[in-house]
């Protein structure tokens, strides 16, 4: 193969070529493997500082302002100045936080969403690790997370912190529930778990087959990077700031770069999961198609989040666990069900997309009907008068 | 190359430690994460034996399944009733919860 | 010494480490964070075992839903008032006696097997073991049985665990 045609393949057998002739194999393939760790994590850590650029950008159009435009050309250069000013600023640790887990959460925030990079197939060929239980790994590291905010808030020492990242662990863990069951579904529909093989049996797009599914898990994966409108967790006129009350300077840096990336990260998944990944007119051939196909579905899935950030206002907490747990778990499970029954019934007939999409929107009929029944049952309960005693002239 | 043997050895010496936590702690949640050492002994165990031994016949992987899945469920039950006598007690140190009723 | 045996011995000597200092601590949320990388250290052990599913769903199970719960637990049950507790009962003598002999009874013992230096068999190159480990699940032939009964077991926990740890309301 050329060079320009999948230069990936043609720089790395170079490299192995080279180190190869130096040293014995093992060695030789441990600095293969650490190469493309630091390649891989590079390029998820230099896209957050052009994440934050764009989010500040179209939050401001949204708002009918222009965002960041003194710090370089249109503003480009705004969050390089953001970064310093953090790492400028003291770094002021609590007096009896606890050292260890006060300066560790932050890196385990930004390495649990690194960690998901290593599975998402950029391409046909480049991909960090190809696991045979790739889909499950993201659900793991998903974890990391959750134990880093735990931490975070317990170290602060602080009472209001420690509230904060019970809340906040208490949504995380609700929504992973519903995410995970509709994850399941694209398992199903790819008849297995690893990566590569999700994107390259999207033909047709998931999607399509598999609508609501898609949203369900835009939703739910909206309620675990905490963006508005599930962003209890750090919002301003709620308990202070959360879990991250108590740090200063390139912590809360850290933390920062870990939400942008974790949310770009979610518009990645939708796109793979949902959206087809890499797969486009000519990816196959030409490898860096695919990576900027990827890129524009991940952007266009990064697009639906800001936009919802923009325009929906936030949601209570008890509002939120109750849309967690009374509509979203059981609709995925149905839809779970039903995507398993449709796949076995109609395996390789022609019937089948439309079976599919005939069922989801049966079931995203009846949901609507009986959500409407239930909260008009929960207005007549509330409106009703209980019976007092009335005074009868005499 | 592996030998059989030095799992086993990291599991029997998992499953010590985990034994010394429920033994000698005092603090019931304590007492309960010496449990699950214990289980993730026998886990490595399970799975070494089955990878060394019955590779082609898939009982220790689902065997190890239903350890985690019986794991889960004691820590959730377990822990449940720790915050039980918590509130009724206002004390989770083991050796002081020794009436049935009071 | 290949690259496979250092990997192990490296981490083995993590999780025996670990689990020693989670044994130990006082400070009951340090204990549950070395839980948590004993837990890492058991899923990366799986990892040379071969059976990758089941390190993944052991960082998904234990640290992410286990090792959480725990940690919840110590910080609503912390007692404030006495911070530096002393973390051994009276027993702790008899403890240690008691689990190093079973240590040492164990180690002995499967040192002495037969087949206790076996090497492992080469696993053949096109198995899916995700796929062997499914079907074994829920096939009739396979073990479908001990799944479903797990299952119960885990909804009785649930409902279990949801009635206990209720609060009690007044007059109910």
């Amino acid at each position: 193969m050329s060079f320009f045609q999948d230069p990936v393949a043609a720089i790395s057998e170079l490299i192995s070529n080279f180190l190869n002739g130096l040293l014995p194999q093992v060695w030789a393939d441990l600095i293969m493997t650490l190469l493309g760790v630091v390649v891989v994590s590079s390029f998820g850590l230099i896209i957050v500082i052009f994440l934050i650029w764009v989010e500040r950008k179209i939050a401001a159009r949204f708002q009918d302002r222009l965002g960041p435009n003194r710090a370089g050309p249109y503003g480009l250069l705004q969050t390089f100045a953001d970064m310093v000013k953090l790492v400028t600023k003291e770094d002021v640790i609590p007096e009896k936080a606890d050292r260890l887990a006060f300066n560790i959460a932050p890196i385990l925030s930004v390495v649990a969403v690194l960690l998901i990079w290593a599975v998402v197939p950029f391409a046909p060929g480049w991909i960090g690790t190809d696991l045979n239980v790739g889909v499950l790994y993201i659900a793991a590291v998903g974890s990391f997370g959750i134990l880093s905010v735990l931490m975070a808030g317990w170290s602060s020492n602080n009472k209001y912190a420690l509230l904060g990242a019970f809340r906040a662990v208490a949504q995380l863990i609700s929504y992973e529930v519903p995410m995970l069951i509709t994850l399941m579904v694209p398992v199903l529909l790819a008849r297995g778990m690893g990566m590569m093989d999700m994107v390259e049996d999207q033909a047709l797009w998931f999607i399509v087959l598999a609508p609501v599914s898609g949203i369900i898990f835009l939703v739910s994966s909206i309620a675990e990077i905490g963006r508005t409108p599930f962003d209890l967790l750090e919002a301003e006129s709620e308990i202070v700031a959360g879990y991250h009350t108590e740090y200063t300077g390139m912590k809360f840096g850290m933390f920062f770069a870990a939400e942008f990336l974790h949310a770009f990260t979610v518009g990645v998944l939708f796109a793979i999961f949902f959206l087809g990944g890499w797969r486009g007119p000519g990816a196959q051939d030409f490898p860096l198609l695919g990576v900027i196909y990827l890129m524009l579905k991940a952007f266009f899935g990064y697009f639906i989040v800001m936009w919802v950030r923009s325009t929906l206002p936030r949601i209570r907490i008890d509002h939120m666990l109750a849309l967690n747990w009374k509509f979203l778990t059981p609709l995925s499970l149905a839809l779970l069900i039903l995507t398993a029954i449709v796949e076995k019934v109609f395996e390789g007939h022609a019937w089948r997309v439309p079976a599919l999409l005939i069922g989801n929107a049966v079931i995203l009929i009846l949901s609507y009907f009986i959500t409407r029944a239930a909260s008009r049952r929960a207005t007549k309960e509330r409106v009703t008068f209980k019976k007092r005693p009335m005074a009868k002239p005499a | 190359m592996i030998p059989l043997s030095w799992y086993l050895y990291l599991s029997a010496g998992l499953f010590g430690l985990g034994l010394y936590a429920v033994l000698a702690r005092k603090n019931a949640i304590a007492i309960l994460m010496g449990v699950e050492l214990m289980l993730n002994a026998v886990n490595i165990n399970i799975v070494a034996f089955w990878r060394y031994l019955t590779p082609q016949n898939m009982s220790g992987q689902a065997f190890a399944v239903m350890v985690f899945a019986v794991a889960a469920a004691e820590v959730a039950v377990g822990l449940a009733l720790v915050i039980s006598v918590y509130r009724r007690r206002k004390t989770v140190d083991a050796s002081e919860i020794n009436l049935m009723k009071w | 010494m290949t690259a496979e045996q250092g990997v192990f011995l490296f981490i083995s000597f993590v999780i025996l480490f670990s689990a020693y200092a989670m044994v130990t601590r006082s400070n009951l949320v340090h204990a549950a964070l070395f839980l948590v990388v004993t837990l890492f250290g058991v899923a990366v052990v799986f990892v040379l075992l071969d059976a990758g599913f089941l390190a993944v769903v052991q960082v998904l199970v234990y640290i992410g839903a286990i090792a959480i719960l725990m940690i919840f637990a110590v910080m609503l049950t912390q007692d404030n008032a006495a911070k530096e507790q002393e973390s051994l009962n009276t027993n702790y003598g008899w403890a240690l006696l008691l689990s190093a002999l079973f240590a040492f009874a164990l180690i002995v013992m499967l040192g002495q097997w037969q087949d206790a230096g076996a090497i492992a068999p080469a696993l053949g190159a096109e198995r899916d073991t995700v796929v062997e480990l499914g079907a074994a699940l829920v096939s009739p032939a396979g073990y479908v049985i001990p799944f479903e009964v797990a299952s119960v077991l885990l909804l009785a926990a649930l409902i279990g665990a949801l009635v206990v740890a209720r609060p009690q309301k007044k007059g109910m």
